[in-house]
C-alpha cells in the first residue's frame, strides 16, 4: 500500500473532506467550466481579477478526490497571484504530475501542491488532478466554453 | 432465464471453477505483485486457449481472403468463415445461417439497423421507443436517426430497484411507434428484462424489437425464435471471443427489406455506373474484407460455451451474485445500486463520502479489477443520482474467493479515507 498513501496524501485525503473557497462569487469576471467526461469530474471555477491580480476565487464541483483536491488546493495557490503567476504555477504543477520535466518537484515553487507529486505513478488519474488547472488557465483565457480534459 | 435457472437447480452443481480457470492463461497474472482478481466481465471477458490458438492458427496455416480465391487456401478460408456463422446460428438458435450478420460488435450492429432499417421505416412525427437503462450504444444511434428524419425518442421507465415498468411501456407502444430498443441485461443494473413479453406486447401493435444482448449471450442461453426479437445483437469479446467482431441477427424478412448500410466490395451482385444490384443477404450487409480471424476466433469461443454444462455456469454464476451481494453489504456505507428481481452477475455499488474513481485505483492496489465510472449509461446514474458507481461483474470463472478479495480490497479504502 506504499504507492497508496503517496496517492491520497494526507493533505489531498484532508482538502477533499473540506474543500476550501468551496462558494459562488457574487461578481466574478472570469467563468469555465470543466469536465472530465470519462470520470465525470466536474468544476466550475469563479475568479474575481482585479488588473493582473486574482483577487477572489470560488469554484463547485463534484468527482473525485483528486480532481476535487486539486481544485482547492489549486485555488489556495492561485489567491492574490498575478495571471502570469498563476500559469507558471500550472506548468511547474502539469511537469510534476505528467512527468514531464526531468527535474523533480521543486517544493519551493509548488509549496502544498507537492502533495500532487505522488500522482505521477497513477497514469490514469492525471488527468483528474488536472483539470482544476485546465480549469483556471480556460478562465483565464475568458474561454467561455466548456473545457475538457478528453 | 427463469427457465435457464430452474433447470440449472436441478442438475447437480458440477461446476469445476478450478479446471475452467485453467482455460484462460490471464488468470494466472499478477498485478502489483498479487493475483489478477478480474471483474470487469462486463467490459470485457477474458479469452480461453481455444479462442487463442484458434486465431493463431489461422494466421499460421489458414489465411487467405474470402470469397475471392479460386484456390485451396481461399476456399478453406471461406469455407471456416461461413462455417461460423453456422455455428453463431445454432448459437442464437436463428433459423437461418443468412440472418447472421458479421459486424464489429453491438455498437455496430445498431448502428446499421438504426441507419439502414431507420432510413426504410422511420419517418417525421414516428416515435423509437429506448429504455431508461439503455447504454449510449443504444441511445445515441437512435438520436442521431431522429434528428435527421424528424423522429422523436420516447423513453421507457423504470422504478427504484431498476426494473422496466411495463405499464408505462404498454402505454409508450402507440400507432407513432416505429421500433422498441432494449438491453437484455442491464451493463450497469445487471437487470434481466422480460424481452419475451416485451416483445410479444410490441408485436401485438405491430412494432418490431431490437434486443441488446451485448451482456445477453455471455449470460444467458438466447434463443432469439423463442424471444421471437426481430434484432439481436452480439459482442464477440463479452463472450470470451476476439474484439472486434460481433454478430447481427436480423428476422430474414427484415434484412432482406433494408438497404444497404455501407458499399464496397462483397455486398455487390454487379456493378456498373449506370445503376448496381446488391447481393442478397447476409453478404448485402457485409462489405469489405471482413474481420476473418475475428469470426475465426468467435467460431472457437462458441465452440468452447458449447463443451461447457452452461445451465452450471448459470448456476456458479448465481451464486456468485448471492453471495457478493451479501458479503458486499457488510461493508460500512455500500449502497448496491439495481436491485431487480431477475438479475444477472452484476453488482454496481457507491460507498458514501467515496467516490468511484478513488475506490477503483485503491482496490487495483490489491490485484482487484472493477470497472468504476457511469459504465456509458449516463442516464442511469442520473435516475439514481450518483456521479459514477464501481461495478463488480462476474462470469463463470470467478470465485468465492475473489468475491472476498474484493471486499477485503474495499475494506482498504475506508482505512485511505480514515
Amino acid at each position: 500500500m506504499a504507492d497508496l498513501t503517496e496517492l491520497y496524501q494526507q493533505t489531498i485525503v484532508e482538502h477533499n473532506r473540506s474543500p476550501r473557497n468551496f462558494k459562488t462569487l457574487d461578481h466574478p469576471t472570469h467563468q469555465a467550466q470543466g469536465d472530465n467526461p470519462l470520470c465525470g469530474d466536474q468544476i466550475t471555477l469563479q475568479l474575481t481579477v482585479d488588473g493582473d491580480v486574482i483577487r477572489e476565487v470560488g469554484f463547485q464541483g463534484s468527482g473525485c478526490a483528486i480532481s476535487q483536491a486539486s481544485a482547492s488546493l489549486m485555488t489556495s495557490a492561485v489567491l492574490g497571484k498575478s495571471a502570469g503567476e498563476a500559469e507558471r504555477l500550472f506548468r511547474a504543477f502539469h511537469d510534476m504530475v505528467a512527468g514531464g520535466a526531468d527535474a523533480p518537484a521543486d517544493p519551493a515553487v509548488l509549496g502544498k501542491l507537492a502533495a500532487f507529486s505522488g500522482v505521477k505513478q497513477f497514469p490514469a488519474r492525471v488527468k483528474c488532478a488536472n483539470l482544476a488547472w485546465h480549469t483556471l488557465h480556460a478562465a483565464l483565457q475568458a474561454d467561455r466554453n466548456p473545457i475538457s480534459t478528453e | 432465464m427463469s427457465a435457464t435457472r430452474a433447470a440449472a437447480a436441478r442438475s447437480a452443481p458440477a461446476w469445476d471453477v478450478a479446471r475452467v480457470r485453467r482455460d484462460f492463461p490471464i488468470l494466472a497474472t499478477l498485478v502489483h505483485g498479487k493475483p489478477l482478481v478480474y471483474l470487469d466481465n462486463g467490459a470485457t471477458s477474458q479469452k480461453p486457449h481455444a479462442v487463442i490458438d484458434a486465431v493463431s492458427h489461422y494466421y499460421e496455416t489458414g489465411n487467405a481472403n474470402v470469397h475471392r480465391g479460386v484456390y485451396a487456401l481461399s476456399e478453406s478460408a471461406t469455407a471456416t468463415y461461413e462455417g461460423a456463422r453456422t455455428k453463431l446460428a445454432r448459437f442464437l438458435n436463428a433459423r437461418e445461417d443468412r440472418e447472421i450478420i458479421y459486424v464489429r460488435g453491438t455498437t455496430e450492429a445498431i448502428n446499421l439497423v438504426a441507419s439502414s432499417f431507420g432510413r426504410l421505416k422511420v419517418r417525421s412525427g414516428d416515435e423509437i421507443l429506448v429504455s431508461a437503462m439503455e447504454h449510449h450504444s443504444n441511445i445515441v444511434p437512435w438520436q442521431i436517426l431522429a434528428e435527421q428524419v424528424g423522429a422523436t425518442i420516447k423513453v421507457i421507465p423504470m422504478n427504484q430497484a431498476g426494473e422496466l415498468r411495463l405499464d408505462e411501456y404498454e402505454k409508450l407502444l402507440t400507432p407513432r411507434a416505429r421500433l422498441v430498443a432494449v438491453a437484455h441485461i442491464s451493463n450497469s443494473l445487471g437487470t434481466i428484462n422480460p424481452i419475451k413479453d416485451m416483445t410479444a406486447r410490441a408485436h401485438a401493435r405491430g412494432v418490431p424489437v431490437l434486443v441488446d444482448g451485448a451482456q445477453g449471450a455471455p449470460h444467458l442461453v438466447v434463443d432469439v425464435q423463442d424471444l421471437d426479437c426481430d434484432f439481436y445483437t452480439v459482442s464477440g469479446h463479452k463472450m470470451f471471443g476476439p474484439t472486434g467482431i460481433g454478430v447481427l441477427y436480423g428476422k430474414a424478412a427484415h434484412l432482406e427489406d433494408m438497404p444497404p448500410y455501407q458499399g464496397g466490395g462483397d455486398m455487390i451482385r454487379s456493378v456498373t455506373f449506370a445503376k448496381t444490384t446488391y447481393a442478397p443477404i447476409p453478404a448485402k450487409f457485409e462489405a469489405g474484407t471482413p474481420d476473418i480471424a475475428g469470426v475465426v476466433g468467435l467460431g472457437a469461443a462458441v465452440d468452447y460455451l458449447g463443451s461447457l454444462d452452461r445451465n452450471a455456469a448459470a448456476l456458479h454464476e448465481q451464486d456468485l451474485l448471492e453471495y457478493g451481494t451479501k458479503r458486499l453489504a457488510t461493508v460500512p456505507g455500500l449502497t448496491i445500486v439495481g436491485t431487480a428481481a431477475q438479475k444477472a452477475s452484476v453488482i454496481s455499488f457507491v460507498l458514501a463520502g467515496i467516490h468511484a474513481h478513488d475506490v477503483g485505483t485503491i482496490v487495483d492496489q490489491s490485484g482487484v479489477a472493477i470497472r468504476t465510472g457511469h459504465h456509458c449509461t449516463q442516464p442511469v446514474m442520473e435516475f439514481f443520482g450518483v456521479p459514477a458507481t464501481a461495478r463488480a461483474s462476474f462470469a463463470f470463472y470467478n470465485t468465492r474467493d475473489e468475491v472476498d478479495a474484493l471486499v477485503e480490497a474495499l475494506q482498504g479504502v475506508r482505512r485511505v479515507f480514515g
